[in-house]
């Protein structure tokens, strides 16, 4: 579903984000990327949504080569990609329906039409009942649940989501990634950039470790290494999977 | 609860007929639009009116000049001018020579106002009546009031002046209509004064349009660029700020219209008693139809125009970060 081949991002002051990265991620994957801020996450997923273009390398999204989208082709090449952002990038000056029903209006669908499908993207989330309040009166979790809705309304294959519960405190963060799965369970792709190794651990989903631009595949083995330690120790934690 | 599958094709979803939705999708935009310069509404207002304004102002000069040439049509057929003879030809010859005029195809009329008449009727007008009767010879001389043929152009009439003035008998031609001609070359210049002003205000409209929706777009420029992230177009987010530019430009056509329409209405009454006192039937003409629907149709295209460009310059570089 994503091909990241040899790609460099130089940005202009000459730090590079992203040195000769190299991963591919399979359909029907749920696969996060970590590491520390700074270490070319979120720089990923702006390639991958094409809010940014490589310096060099490939970017195969769905089997196409971001390298051939032209500007005017960008708005139809998003919206084929659900995202999902740390800041929720809801508009606050429209209820939740509306924001949810963005994506719908942008591909042009009616009002009517898009009303079926925002409600059922909204009943995925947990908050038909919140369709008509303001984004400002609900809280961030909730918040980030609109986000999501809006994300998968238009059923994309692939969501992309960076930092999706930075603001969110465990309970919450846990609630958004059994949400993230049960799509996954339903054959989206997803590719996730966050922090939160233990969280990640839970899910028992496999990991990108990003350091300074690369892949650190030592740590990757380390990684599995603790996560079996884990397992073992946390068996109640990981229950809910199953 | 199921989750919801992925579309199995990546083509935008099926839509209930592509015009159908099209036309809903511009109506609703454009309502939208509407809604938003509802809820500012004295800073629409104040837009609005400044636009009003600006096109009201060479409407009424236009309505003008328009009246102007109205009045002043009637005094082109009025192009009648004299030919005074010489002051040794008798009554008689006078009238020959009227007879003889007469039959030139280029000429309507000719009257005769013999030299008596002539000190008669001086003598009621000028008010010096009692010390023209102390005159010994009647001074004036015999007069010939001739009227061009109506079919006569410019050309033809001042042969004839050239002609006529060239008799023997004839001392003076004098044209008295010269001045209607020198009026009308007046109005044609102020009406190309006013095309030219109007073109300037146009352009002036526009810019006041395109600083308005520059605006509009800085203070709603984070939700443009979440737009546009989640894949709208650049048609799409430049849709609503057209409709604002014409719904900007549609007020202010309309304002205008009741500007003029009320300008009038406060000048008529003066008007009509000053043509009472001319005896004259002339009433005010109002902008008519077309002349009405040019108005808001410049209003209307300026306020696309100005949005268009604001959109086209401010829109491009708001790019999602």
């Amino acid at each position: 579903m994503i091909r990241i081949e040899n790609v460099t991002k130089r940005f202009p002051g000459g730090q590079d984000a992203l040195r000769g990265l190299s991963l591919s991620v399979d359909k029907g994957e749920m696969v996060f990327v970590t590491g520390h801020s700074g270490a070319g996450k979120s720089t990923l997923l702006r390639l991958i949504a094409l809010i940014e273009r490589p310096t060099s390398g490939q970017v195969i999204v769905d089997g196409q080569n971001t390298r051939r989208v032209s500007r005017r082709k960008i708005p139809a090449y998003r919206r084929q990609i659900g995202m999902v952002f740390q800041d929720h990038k809801l508009l606050y000056d429209r209820p939740v329906f509306d924001n949810v029903a963005l994506p719908l209006i942008i591909a042009g669908l009616s009002h009517r039409d898009a009303a079926r499908k925002v409600r059922a993207a909204l009943d995925q989330v947990s908050l038909l009942h919140k369709e008509k309040q303001f984004p400002e009166t609900l809280s961030s979790g909730e918040q980030q649940r609109v986000g999501i809705a809006r994300a998968i309304v238009s059923r994309p294959k692939l969501l992309i989501a960076d930092e999706p519960t930075g603001n969110l405190d465990p309970d919450l963060s846990l609630e958004v990634m059994r949400i993230f799965r049960r799509f996954n369970e339903v054959g989206v792709t997803l590719l996730i950039a966050s922090h939160d190794i233990a969280l990640i651990d839970q899910l028992g989903c496999r990991r990108i470790p990003l350091v300074n631009g690369m892949v650190r595949y030592e740590e990757e083995e380390d990684v599995v290494a603790e996560y079996a330690e884990r397992l073992e120790s946390d068996q109640e934690r990981t229950e809910w999977q199953h | 609860m199921a989750a919801l599958k992925p579309a199995e094709t990546l083509s935008p979803p099926r839509s209930s007929g592509p015009l159908a939705s099209w036309a809903l999708r511009h109506v609703s935009t454009a309502i939208a639009a509407l809604g938003r310069l509802a809820r500012h509404p004295f800073a629409s207002l104040m837009i609005i009116l400044v636009i009003a304004v600006t096109l009201a102002l060479p409407s009424a000069m236009h309505l003008l000049i328009k009246n102007a040439q109205s009045v002043s049509a009637t005094w082109d057929s009025a192009l009648d001018f004299s030919i005074y003879l010489q002051a040794d030809i008798s009554i008689n010859d006078a009238r020959r020579l009227a007879d003889l005029i007469q039959q030139r195809a280029d000429v309507e009329q000719v009257t005769l106002i013999s030299s008596d008449e002539a000190l008669a009727e001086f003598r009621d007008q000028s008010g010096f009546g009692e010390a023209l009767d102390h005159l010994t010879v009647n001074p004036l001389p015999h007069t010939l009031v001739v009227r061009p043929g109506s079919a006569d152009t410019a050309v033809m009439i001042s042969l004839l002046h050239e002609e006529l003035g060239n008799l023997p008998e004839a001392d003076i031609v004098q044209v008295d209509t010269e001045w209607v001609r020198r009026f009308h070359a007046i109005l044609d210049i102020l009406q190309r004064s006013i095309a030219i002003g109007a073109a300037l205000l146009g352009a002036a409209i526009i810019v006041i349009i395109g600083n308005t929706i520059r605006l509009d777009i800085q203070t709603r420029r984070e939700e443009i660029e979440v737009t546009k992230l989640i894949g709208a177009s650049d048609a799409f987010v430049r849709r609503p700020f057209l409709y604002s530019g014409l719904w900007y430009g549609l007020g202010g056509g309309l304002f205008a219209l009741a500007l003029v329409r009320y300008g009038l209405y406060a000048i008529e009454a003066p008007v009509t008693r000053l043509a009472g006192l001319y005896n004259s039937p002339f009433s005010i003409l109002a902008l008519d139809l077309a002349e009405s629907l040019l108005i808001i149709c410049a209003g209307v295209t300026l306020g696309l125009a100005g949005s268009w460009v604001a959109a086209a310059r401010h829109m491009r570089r708001i790019e999602p970060r």
